[in-house]
C-alpha cells in the first residue's frame, strides 16, 4: 500500500476539494473577516498545501482562526470550499498530534463537543467557567459580561439534557476527535 | 398551520428573547410550533472542526426526528439552520456518506424535509403585505440596518436563501412594519462568530466596524437574525454610546402590540429601552388586532 501522503491528496480525501484549482486571485483573503490575526490567509495556505509545506500549514495560527463565515467559499471563482478545507486541515492537524497554533481554539471546540456528548444539549455556563479556567487568556476577561449574562436570566446554572441521550450517544460511538 | 420547531440552544440560553418573540407572535398569527420531542445541539461550529462525521450526524439526528411529523422545520438560529442545510446538501450528494450518516444516526434520513428559517416562514407563508396589515404600530422613528450575518446565506449553493450580496427578505418585513431601512453594504457581514471567545480583539474590531458602519448609514439600531450576531454585537461593543440590536422578531411582536414585549428588553445586554422611549414605542397603548384567521 502507498504510504505516502501529500497534505493535499489528504485534505481532498476528507474535504472533497480540489486545492491545485486554486490560481490565487486573492478574492478569498480579500474578505476574509479574520484575515488581521491570520500569519497568512487563505490563499497563501492554499499554495502552502500544494507546496506539501505540512508543518507550516498544520502548526499555523490561522486553520484555526477561521470563524466558518464562508466569505472564502462563496468567492472563489473555482468553488473551491475553502471554508471545508479548513476543517479539514484542523483535522489533520489534530490526528497527526500538531500542538495547534491557536491552543485555546482546540480547547473551545473539544469542551463544547464534550459537553454535548455528555448532554447532548450546549451548556454555556459550564463552557464559559472551564473555558475561562483552562484558556490562555486572563481569567478575569469577560467575567463581567458573563455576570451580565447571567443577570438577565442568559446563561442558566443548571445544564439541560436531551431527553433522548442513548440516542445522542450513539452519535458518538465512532467519533475520532 | 403547523411547523416542526428545532430551537437549537442558543435560544434556550443567550438568545431567549429570540425564542421568545418567535414563539409569541407564531402564537398570535396562528401559526402552531411542535418542538421536536428529544432534539440535539446541531454541533454548530464546533463538531465539523474536529470530526466530520460527527459534524454531520448531530444535526442528521434532528432531521430524523422531524421525519414523522411531515411538517416543514423552522430553524429560527443561523448556525443551526446552516448545520441543517449542510447536512442535507451532503447526503443528497454522496449516496455512500448518507449510509454512513443513517447508520451512526440507526435510521433512514429523509433530505426532502424543507428546512426553514423564521424569516422565510414571515415572508412566504404570511407575507410583508398581510404583516403590514395586522400591524397596530408604526415604528417609523426607528431608524434601522438589517443584518443577516453569514450562515443564513452562505455558502449560497447549500443554504439557497434569500441573496447573499444584497438580502431583501429581512428589508421588506421591517419596511412592511413602517421602520426606516438605511442603505449599508455590511448585511452579510461577519460578527466574528465562535471566535468571541478565541480571540475576542478581533470580535471587538469586527463588532466596532459594523457598528461605525450602522451609524455611518444613519442606523439607530442594528436589527438580527441570529443569535450568536446579536449576543457579540452586543458584548463586544467597546464604544460609546452603545447601539442596542433587536431581533427582526421582537420588531414585528412590538409592531402587532404584542404585550409580550415588554419582557423581552430587559433581556438585552445594551438596554433598548431608551431608544423605544425617544421613538415613541415604549409603554405604547397598543392593542394587537383580533386576527381573522383564513
Amino acid at each position: 500500500m502507498d504510504t505516502i501522503s501529500t497534505l493535499s491528496t489528504e485534505v481532498s480525501t476528507r474535504s472533497g476539494q480540489q486545492v491545485e484549482l486554486c490560481y490565487h486571485c486573492h478574492k478569498c483573503t480579500a474578505g476574509c473577516p479574520a484575515i488581521t490575526a491570520m500569519t497568512y490567509g487563505p490563499d497563501r495556505l492554499l499554495r502552502l498545501i500544494a507546496l506539501d509545506e505540512q508543518e507550516a500549514v498544520l502548526t499555523s495560527r490561522d486553520i484555526w482562526l477561521c470563524a466558518g463565515c464562508f466569505t472564502c467559499t462563496a468567492r472563489c471563482p473555482n468553488d473551491i470550499d475553502i471554508a471545508a478545507v479548513m476543517d479539514a486541515l484542523r483535522q489533520v492537524a489534530i490526528a497527526r498530534g500538531y500542538r495547534p497554533g491557536v491552543q485555546d481554539a482546540l480547547l473551545f471546540h473539544r469542551l463544547y463537543v464534550d459537553v454535548v456528548h455528555m448532554f447532548g444539549r450546549s451548556y454555556e455556563a459550564g463552557i464559559l467557567g472551564l473555558y475561562k479556567l483552562r484558556a490562555k487568556q486572563p481569567l478575569m476577561n469577560d467575567m463581567g459580561a458573563g455576570l451580565q449574562l447571567f443577570l438577565r436570566g442568559k446563561v442558566p446554572l443548571l445544564p439541560e439534557r436531551s431527553k433522548d441521550m442513548p440516542g445522542v450517544r450513539k452519535l458518538f460511538e465512532r467519533s475520532q476527535r | 398551520m403547523s411547523y416542526a420547531y428545532y430551537p437549537g440552544c442558543s435560544l434556550h440560553a443567550t438568545g431567549i428573547e429570540y425564542d421568545l418573540s418567535t414563539r409569541a407572535i407564531f402564537n398570535y398569527l396562528g401559526l402552531e410550533l411542535v418542538e421536536l420531542e428529544g432534539w440535539n445541539c446541531c454541533g454548530a461550529s464546533s463538531a465539523h472542526a474536529l470530526d466530520h462525521t460527527l459534524g454531520l450526524a448531530l444535526p442528521a439526528r434532528n432531521l430524523a426526528l422531524a421525519q414523522p411529523l411531515g411538517l416543514d422545520l423552522v430553524v429560527p438560529c443561523a448556525a443551526c439552520f446552516n448545520r441543517m442545510k449542510s447536512v442535507e446538501h451532503a447526503l443528497q450528494a454522496d449516496t455512500a456518506l448518507k449510509a454512513e450518516i443513517e447508520e451512526a444516526v440507526g435510521t433512514a434520513i429523509d433530505t426532502s424535509i424543507p428546512i426553514r428559517p423564521v424569516l422565510d416562514v414571515l415572508y412566504e407563508d404570511c407575507g410583508p403585505q398581510w404583516l403590514a396589515e395586522q400591524a397596530v404600530l408604526r415604528l417609523q422613528n426607528l431608524k434601522t440596518v438589517p443584518y443577516y450575518g453569514c450562515l443564513l446565506v452562505r455558502p449560497p449553493s447549500v443554504v439557497q436563501f434569500d441573496d447573499p450580496d444584497a438580502p431583501h427578505i429581512m428589508p421588506d418585513l421591517l419596511n412592511a412594519i413602517g421602520a426606516q431601512v438605511m442603505e449599508w453594504s455590511y448585511a452579510t457581514d461577519c460578527c466574528g462568530g465562535n471566535l468571541s471567545l478565541i480571540d475576542p480583539d478581533l470580535t471587538y474590531r469586527l463588532v466596532d466596524r459594523l457598528v461605525a458602519q450602522a451609524r455611518q448609514a444613519g442606523a439607530d439600531t442594528i436589527v438580527t437574525a441570529c443569535p450568536l450576531c446579536q449576543v457579540n454585537l452586543e458584548m463586544r461593543q467597546a464604544g460609546e454610546p452603545r447601539m442596542p440590536v433587536f431581533y427582526f422578531t421582537e420588531l414585528i411582536g412590538l409592531a402587532l402590540g404584542l404585550p409580550e414585549a415588554n419582557q423581552w428588553w430587559g433581556r438585552h445586554l445594551i438596554d433598548p429601552r431608551p431608544l423605544l422611549k425617544s421613538s415613541g414605542l415604549l409603554n405604547n397603548a397598543a392593542q394587537p388586532k383580533i386576527l381573522q384567521r383564513a
